[in-house]
């Protein structure tokens, strides 16, 4: 029942950690750093007041970097080289969610690439990547990139999420920018007095924004928006039930460098131009799986009753063949029962398809669900229309 | 009097006439955080001490239940398959798990009583 470290490294800590500690939050380790996993509240009624009102995540341990290069034109088709998604067409103010690649069509990372909205910007793409492969991905992004685009990552930064369907009246009142911007768009902006990098995007399938603050304005930020509105601080244990009913993947999970794109269900990432023109490393496997199906598929499964089934658990068909294994799984708050994602056989994938989970050495009945689990409510552009996060 | 012992684990057991009733602790429930499920044994079923035969699935992680000693179920709390979160309510009362028919009262004076558990919380933190 105790967390154990699980390296001799010391943890790092975010620029938020002194003020986690004081909110009386649980303090665990997560990729290499100490981050609240709850506070007082706990993680059900964290999750709740998420998709009821709003919550505040501090993601600084997540990998912030710049790419810099001479002009879009070369920036974006640097990065094109390493991943699927079309950057070349990036509008300035427009993000993409895509995923690095191995050459075999791995996922070494999942990442959201952004445009800046400057003109002064132009050339430059801003990266948000996972804690615990940002080491990775800057040793693949640098040794990979032409002469012209440089990698410059940003650990001075902070990174603070604000996700619920209240987090657009919070913004509101502190900011000009953040209402004028749609679903996964970006601005330079103010909130209350600090300069901020804001973007309408998350990890909870709810509104929401990420503002991106250097690490001596954290706390500011913080605590402004704390007192700003019905926030509540929300810590990794409630982030993580949050994105499961969401259907969104957590790397080292749901995908690592064995699982493609396709097979992960991420098709609607990688757009018409990348698909049919490849170009990026493994398009080779991952135009095949295209054209003839992955062998194996990234799926909703419900449990009829209500054990939950946890990572690792077995799934088998109804005969009592091993067809797949549950990647992420646990209690799903806002759906009040057990939810679970994994990978099946092609052919038990569709939805409604009976399978077993084996929990404990018990077949315990569940079905093929859909995902998400809790519908998306994310709010849309009313100037341009940056295509978001559906096919 | 009912006699009271506590595991290493976390368990509590209640004696009364050769049967306990066994629970998890208050301070179990409070480092497992929100119960969300939990799967007793079927009476009947013959345990050893120290073997897992109940378990408690908070919305981190599911946990084993070790029985605190030997015996046979011979009752368990329907209440907790509709109503997991009354081991965060009333983990010490009406949040018990499960009673046994005890095989050896012997193997109760290798289990802690209140002051030594709690002493044991103390240090173990």
């Amino acid at each position: 029942m105790s967390a154990a470290p699980t390296s001799d490294q010391p943890l790092r800590h975010t620029p938020l950690y002194d003020l986690h500690v004081s909110l009386g939050a649980k303090m665990v380790p997560f990729a290499g750093y100490e981050m609240p996993v709850q506070y007082p509240l706990g993680i059900l009624k964290e999750h709740l007041h998420t998709r009821e009102r709003a919550g505040l995540f501090d993601v600084s341990h997540m990998g912030q970097a710049f790419l810099i290069g001479p002009d879009h034109a070369t920036t974006a088709s640097a990065l094109e080289a390493l991943l699927p998604a079309d950057i070349l067409s990036l509008k300035p103010g427009q993000q993409r969610y895509s995923q690095l690649l191995t050459d075999d069509g791995g996922i070494i990372d999942d990442l959201m690439v952004t445009r800046p909205a400057a003109a002064s910007d132009d050339g430059r793409l801003y990266l948000v990547l996972n804690a615990s492969r940002k080491e990775v991905d800057y040793a693949h992004l640098a040794g990979r990139l032409p002469d012209s685009v440089k990698l410059l990552p940003a650990p001075e930064r902070a990174l603070v999420a604000l996700q619920g369907p209240g987090a657009a009246a919070v913004m509101a009142k502190l900011s000009d920018v953040a209402p004028r911007l749609g679903f996964m768009s970006a601005a330079n902006g103010r909130v209350g007095d600090l300069d901020c990098h804001i973007s309408r995007s998350g990890y909870t399938g709810e509104d929401g924004y990420e503002i991106s603050v250097p690490a001596a304005s954290a706390e500011n930020l913080w605590e402004m928006l704390l007192r700003a509105g019905e926030l509540k601080p929300i810590g990794l244990g409630a982030r993580d039930s949050l994105r499961l009913e969401a259907g969104l993947c957590l790397y080292g999970h749901d995908i690592d460098e064995t699982t493609s794109p396709i097979e992960a269900g991420l098709i609607w990432s990688i757009q018409k131009r990348r698909r049919n023109e490849g170009g990026f490393p493994g398009a080779k496997r991952i135009q095949g799986e295209l054209a003839n199906g992955a062998t194996r598929r990234r799926v909703g499964i419900r449990p009829d009753g209500r054990a939950p089934a946890r990572e690792g658990t077995e799934v088998l068909s109804p005969t009592g063949e091993r067809i797949g294994v549950v990647t992420s799984g646990g209690f799903g708050p806002s759906v009040t029962g057990p939810v679970a994602m994994g990978y099946v056989e092609a052919s038990h994938a569709e939805v409604g398809t009976p399978v077993n989970l084996m929990v404990r050495g018990k077949a315990l009945p569940a079905a093929i669900a859909p995902l998400p689990f809790v519908p998306h409510r994310y709010v849309r552009s009313r100037v341009s229309d940056p295509p978001g996060l559906t096919p | 009097m009912a006699i009271e012992r506590f595991t290493r684990d976390h368990e509590w057991i209640r004696v009364d006439g050769g049967v306990g009733t066994v629970g998890i602790t208050h301070h179990a429930q409070t480092q497992l955080g929100d119960i969300v499920f939990v799967d007793v044994p079927e009476a009947g079923r013959k345990a050893k001490q120290g073997e897992a035969v109940a378990v408690v699935e908070s919305v981190k992680a599911a946990s084993d239940i070790f029985s605190p000693v030997s015996g046979e179920v011979i009752e368990t709390n329907a209440d907790l398959a509709g109503q997991p979160a009354l081991v965060n309510e009333d983990a010490e009362g009406k949040a018990w798990f499960f009673k046994l028919r005890i095989a050896d009262t012997a193997e109760l004076d290798t289990l802690m009583d209140r002051a030594a558990y709690e002493a044991f919380v103390k240090e173990s933190h």
